[in-house]
């Protein structure tokens, strides 16, 4: 199930004015995220969404914590074996990116974000896990014999990094394999 | 008995310790006359300040505008006259406000609650760009990270104060001190202020020393909030790094104590202690011109 979120719209229905395009105070970060967690009640177990950045002005560091760390936080974390939600960041740019970095740092947090140049995964990564993340993105759907050939690597280590990044919700674990998020049949405009 | 509180010719972050000095030695429901006849300059932050003074009053205080019509209409430009009549009974020449004023970023704005920030954020994009990058010859990247800061700044109000401040953003020359011309951030507000906020946390352990100079400390150095929420006290280590890349000060005055992040060409100490008692938070954001060379 894939859903689209536009933050601006949501923003502008949290602060009930159309002028402000703006992702600032901690109050409205919570309203936002309270929406798009609204909006997600609905999914079924498995779920990616794209959180579109693309007609928001900027975004503060307060704001950027309760959006943001706060939704990631709250469903990166595999540890909810009741649905598996997944998030891809799209239209987030130099504007955003300052605050977004901040509070991913502050939190050990990473995200995946769309740009022009595909899928990148940001935010707290080690180097073992952005090459294994990075392999199975060119990859397109693998698993850990296949990464541990491609990487030349032993299997067991990429199982292990492969089971971070599905805890981590950086990629989707399916029955015939893993997916980055970012990936495979998940590019949509 | 009445006390008069003379505000300095030149009103600034130092010189309001005047005020705040004279105020000391009145209680807070005696009536008090400030007296600003022979004033002929005022910071945004001195402006706001004087904004806060009138709160912090139980018994309405008077305020004598500048004789000077240049200072008068000045500060009729920026509002400060608008906000006052409300606090202080006005006496003196009192101007109408007429038209902009181009150093004005942002004239005295008050800050209540979460839609002021929205609202002051909207306000300075449209004129940051072009007053950073024209007269700071700053990037206009930084104009991104100018409105974060205003952001979090403001935001300091709505979740910690109590009760409403003012703020005010404003380019001019600094000749005394700089000689380059600077945008400044004031926001200022008679709330808890930082140490009674800090000792609102649940659990929270206080040291030996714990007075307004620790509690400064810890919220602005060490990003201490008094929210268990491991998300927070970003706000202000944000304002920092900021700052600390456009060469620039903040400074921060609560209760008793002023302390601030000085950059190599200010010659202010990082932490004033057991100054004159003053209600609430003062913070002061200064970002200097970019001279060729500088900081990116």
């Amino acid at each position: 199930m894939m859903i689209h979120i536009d933050v601006s719209s949501v923003l502008r229905q949290t602060v009930s004015c159309e002028l402000y395009s703006n992702l600032v105070t901690r109050p409205t970060g919570a309203a936002v995220r309270t929406q798009i967690e609204a909006l997600l009640a609905d999914s079924r177990e498995r779920s990616l969404t794209v959180i579109d950045f693309s007609h928001v002005g900027m975004i503060d560091f307060s704001c950027a914590d309760e959006v943001i760390a706060k939704l990631l936080l709250r469903y990166a974390n595999a540890e909810r074996g009741d649905r598996e939600a997944y998030f891809l960041f799209r239209g987030v740019t130099d504007d955003h990116w300052d605050a977004i970095e901040t509070v991913l740092e502050r939190h050990g947090l990473a995200l995946v974000l769309e740009t022009d140049d595909g899928a990148k995964v940001v935010g707290s990564v080690d180097d073992g896990e952005r090459v294994v993340w990075e392999k199975v993105l060119e990859l397109g759907r693998t698993g850990p014999a296949d990464l541990a050939s491609a990487l030349g690597t032993r299997e067991a280590e990429c199982e292990a990094v492969l089971d971070t990044l599905h805890r981590r919700r950086l990629v989707m674990r399916t029955d015939e394999g893993y997916i980055a998020v970012g990936g495979l049949g998940v590019r949509h405009d | 008995m009445t006390s008069v509180i003379t505000v300095p010719p030149s009103l600034d972050d130092f010189t309001f310790e005047q005020v705040v000095e004279q105020l000391a030695a009145v209680p807070p429901d005696a009536k008090v006359i400030v007296d600003a006849r022979h004033t002929r300059w005022a910071s945004p932050f001195g402006l706001t300040a004087l904004l806060t003074l009138g709160q912090t009053r139980t018994e309405r205080p008077s305020f004598t505008a500048p004789d000077n019509e240049e200072t008068s209409s000045y500060w009729a430009r920026t509002g400060f006259f608008r906000h006052a009549e409300e606090l202080f009974d006005l006496h003196g020449s009192v101007p109408k406000a007429r038209g902009g004023e181009s150093t004005v970023l942002l004239e005295i704005t008050p800050v209540t609650k979460s839609e002021d920030v929205h609202e002051v954020v909207g306000r300075i994009q449209q004129k940051a760009q072009q007053i950073l990058s024209k007269e700071l010859n700053i990037d206009a990247k930084a104009t991104v990270g100018f409105a974060m800061t205003l952001s979090e700044v403001c935001q300091n109000i709505v979740e910690h104060a109590g009760r409403g401040g003012w703020v005010a953003v404003q380019t001019y020359t600094w000749r005394k001190r700089l000689g380059r011309r600077v945008v400044v951030i004031a926001v200022c507000d008679a709330g808890c202020g930082f140490r009674q906020s800090l000792e609102s946390a649940p659990g929270r352990v206080r040291s030996d020393r714990w007075d307004d100079a620790e509690a400064l400390e810890e919220a602005v150095v060490r990003g201490v909030s008094r929210f268990r929420d491991p998300g927070r006290g970003q706000g202000l280590a944000g304002v920092r790094r900021y700052v600390g890349r456009w060469d620039g000060k903040v400074s921060v005055r609560s209760g008793t104590a002023r302390i601030a992040i000085v950059p190599s060409w200010d010659d202010d100490v990082p932490l004033h202690e057991k100054l004159a008692p003053f209600p609430g938070s003062q913070v002061q954001v200064t970002i200097p011109e970019r001279v060729s060379g500088g900081p990116r």
